[in-house]
């Protein structure tokens, strides 16, 4: 028996059974990982949580988030409200738990949408070079280089509040980070002698594409995926909170900031404290991930 | 000293040098019309696909059909899309933004006169983005893997995702409203006369120059809060980068024997390493100009600041074509020249960068 598993019985955890598999393969991690083990499970947590909340809203909220007679207008937060009513006296720890539907939908779909344009576009440039290969880098260039929000705004404006509006405004955004990310990768990839050797046997392009360079580049598009959910939550909620984003009568953090925001020189601090606070903890779940992912697939970083 | 004697070819190394650097100066800059032409391209597309346009805007959904087609005779809007296009790009090539087609105005008035107020919360932002930034990551980089460093840590994850409207209107809520210490909306008082001191349009400067140091003081007090929001937001990717940074030059040999001429630890970090681990921050400043640029839309809209974010999202309202893509260019221009500046900069610090 291994030093390990003993410390593991010391500890009070039964190698047997299922759970305690569990149980040993998470300490073994955190001896292996360190810090960086529990900044991912933590962001983990952070994210299956709102996710319930976001699919089940329904068992969590004590109100619906559009009723208008919970209660009094702008009550502060206390018993029968633990986070306050709002200025039409809505509900609205309510408001929140609905709330996490929207943004986690639109960041979810527009980080799928965007991976799903990106990296393909990327693949392909990157494996075919060439004249197709500049002109593609130097759109996707010019696109990342500006400022994403400014863009992801005239997008907004140009197709009008709605939700699937809106997850097509940050989508086309973000092309860009996938493109030059499985673009890059692709080019040293491609070079490897493994890819020589398939082609040496007479591998078709497409099947090289596919079985040789692609299953090497996701790896990395796991942890820029998890980071860039967190940006598109920060761009949608910043959309809505200019207004740009969804139409009233859909529960969304943003909007019931900007809303709070008339309602701040009054010293209500109620409405804007919460909605923010769950933008935050949202974005840092899926950034906890990210960084926790990234640093464990990548070895060499760990010594920091 | 190298080429010390030799002053002659000492002087012909610096030409060598300033031709290339002046060649890299120019390939730079005609890199950029490219990135601008993309830009506009999509952007002008996006506009005139947009649903409504600057007529229907300006004179109401219920005009006479026959006013709307004079009036978009008038705008040239009843031209294809290509020709529209082919017209606007070949003022642009001129330097001429067009003339707004809600107000009777060049569009480069309004940017103009906008533009200042960006610049100046911007570089505000700047200031307290590396000020947080760049000493907590090297505090936390020489109190590595201890509690302190951990926290700093902490403090960078949490803040890079502190959505910047979000701390601002926190900020005003605190320090605004509450403790009734910072004002929480516009430049400056309004019982302040702004005709009285404006020249340049940067008003921290017009006060000094009108020698209104009442003035001065309260322009500074307005710019306090959101520059404070912008800096304290992106300090967090710098306080990461410092410490990494930190982190490899601490190992360094030159730090190993500074440390074996016993000079003080606080000296070894804060003036030796840090000079070194200075290179790379200044590259990634070029990098996140956009997010500071775009953190300022949103800062301009929390705290009305009549800055070139809040023109833009006016004019977006009401379909002002010229005024948009202007604004769009002049962001364009902003990002590329300061990626520019650092680019110049760092070849400059780091001899072995080769242009």
């Amino acid at each position: 028996m291994t030093q390990k598993s003993k410390n593991i019985e010391a500890s009070g955890y039964s190698a047997s059974g299922r759970m305690g598999r569990v149980f040993e393969w998470l300490i073994n991690a955190n001896k292996k990982y360190g810090v960086e083990w529990w900044i991912l499970i933590f962001g983990a947590v952070i994210i299956l949580f709102i996710s319930y909340m976001a699919l089940f809203p329904g068992t969590l909220a004590p109100y619906n988030p559009l009723d208008q007679n919970t209660g009094p207008q702008l009550m502060a937060p206390g018993p029968g409200h633990p986070f306050g009513t709002d200025n039409l006296s809505r509900d609205i720890l309510s408001r929140m738990i609905y709330g996490s539907r929207t943004i986690l939908g639109v960041a979810f779909t527009a980080a799928i949408l965007s991976s799903l344009i990106g990296i393909p576009l990327g693949l392909i440039s990157g494996f075919i070079g060439g004249v197709f290969d500049r002109i593609f880098s130097l759109i996707m260039d010019s696109i990342y280089s500006f400022p994403g929000l400014i863009l992801a705004i005239a997008f907004a404006a140009m197709l009008g509040p709605g939700v699937v509006n809106i997850t097509l405004a940050v989508a086309v955004v973000y092309i860009p980070t996938y493109f030059r990310l499985v673009r890059g990768q692709t080019l040293s990839i491609k070079e490897e002698l493994y890819v020589e050797a398939a082609r040496a046997i007479g591998a078709k392009r497409s099947v090289i594409l596919r079985k040789y360079i692609f299953p090497n580049v996701i790896a990395t598009v796991v942890v820029v995926f998890s980071l860039n959910i967190a940006d598109a939550i920060m761009t949608e909620a910043a959309l809505s909170y200019i207004g740009l984003g969804l139409p009233a009568g859909i529960p969304d953090w943003g909007m019931d900031l900007a809303m709070g925001k008339k309602y701040l020189p009054s010293g209500i601090w109620w409405m804007i404290t919460f909605p923010g606070l769950m933008i935050m903890t949202l974005a840092l779940g899926f950034t906890m991930l990210g960084e926790g992912l990234s640093e464990i697939l990548n070895p060499r970083l760990l010594e920091r | 000293m190298p080429g010390f004697k030799d002053k002659s070819g000492q002087s012909s190394f610096l030409l060598s040098a300033m031709k290339n650097l002046l060649r890299y100066i120019i390939t730079r800059v005609l890199l950029t019309i490219p990135m601008i032409f993309i830009l506009l391209t999509l952007v002008f597309v996006i506009l005139r696909i947009m649903p409504g346009d600057p007529v229907s805007a300006m004179l109401g959904a219920h005009a006479p059909q026959e006013v709307i087609d004079k009036k978009k005779e008038e705008l040239g809007l009843n031209k294809p899309i290509i020709i529209q296009y082919i017209n606007y790009m070949n003022k642009l090539l001129h330097f001429d933004l067009g003339e707004s087609m809600i107000f009777k105005q060049k569009v480069i008035v309004p940017i103009k006169q906008k533009l200042p107020a960006t610049i100046e919360l911007t570089l505000f932002g700047m200031f307290f983005t590396l000020l947080f930034g760049i000493f907590l990551g090297a505090y936390a980089a020489s109190k590595r893997r201890t509690g302190r460093d951990f926290a700093v840590r902490i403090y960078a994850n949490v803040v890079y995702c502190i959505p910047v409207y979000w701390m601002g209107l926190m900020l005003q809520l605190i320090l605004g409203i509450w403790l009734g210490w910072f004002p929480i909306a516009g430049r400056v008082n309004a019982r302040i006369l702004v005709s009285t001191f404006e020249r340049t349009g940067f008003y921290t400067i017009d006060t000094l120059l009108a020698g209104n140091l009442y003035a001065f003081g309260d322009v500074m007090l307005h710019l306090f809060l959101p520059s404070l929001t912008l800096g304290i937001v992106l300090s967090g990717i710098f306080v990461r980068l410092t410490r990494a940074n930190m982190l490899d030059v601490l190992k360094s040999e030159y730090i190993l024997s500074a440390r074996a001429r016993g000079i003080p630890e606080r000296k070894i970090v804060y003036r030796h390493a840090l000079k070194n681990a200075f290179i790379p921050i200044l590259t990634m400043l070029g990098l996140q100009f956009a997010l500071l640029l775009a953190g300022a839309i949103l800062t301009e809209m929390t705290f009305s600041w009549p800055g070139i974010g809040r023109l833009l999202m006016e004019r977006i309202y009401l379909r002002d074509y010229p005024t948009i893509q202007g604004v769009i260019v002049v962001f364009a221009l902003f990002v590329s020249l300061v990626s520019l500046i650092v680019d110049i900069f760092y070849a400059m610090i780091d001899p072995r960068v080769k242009y």
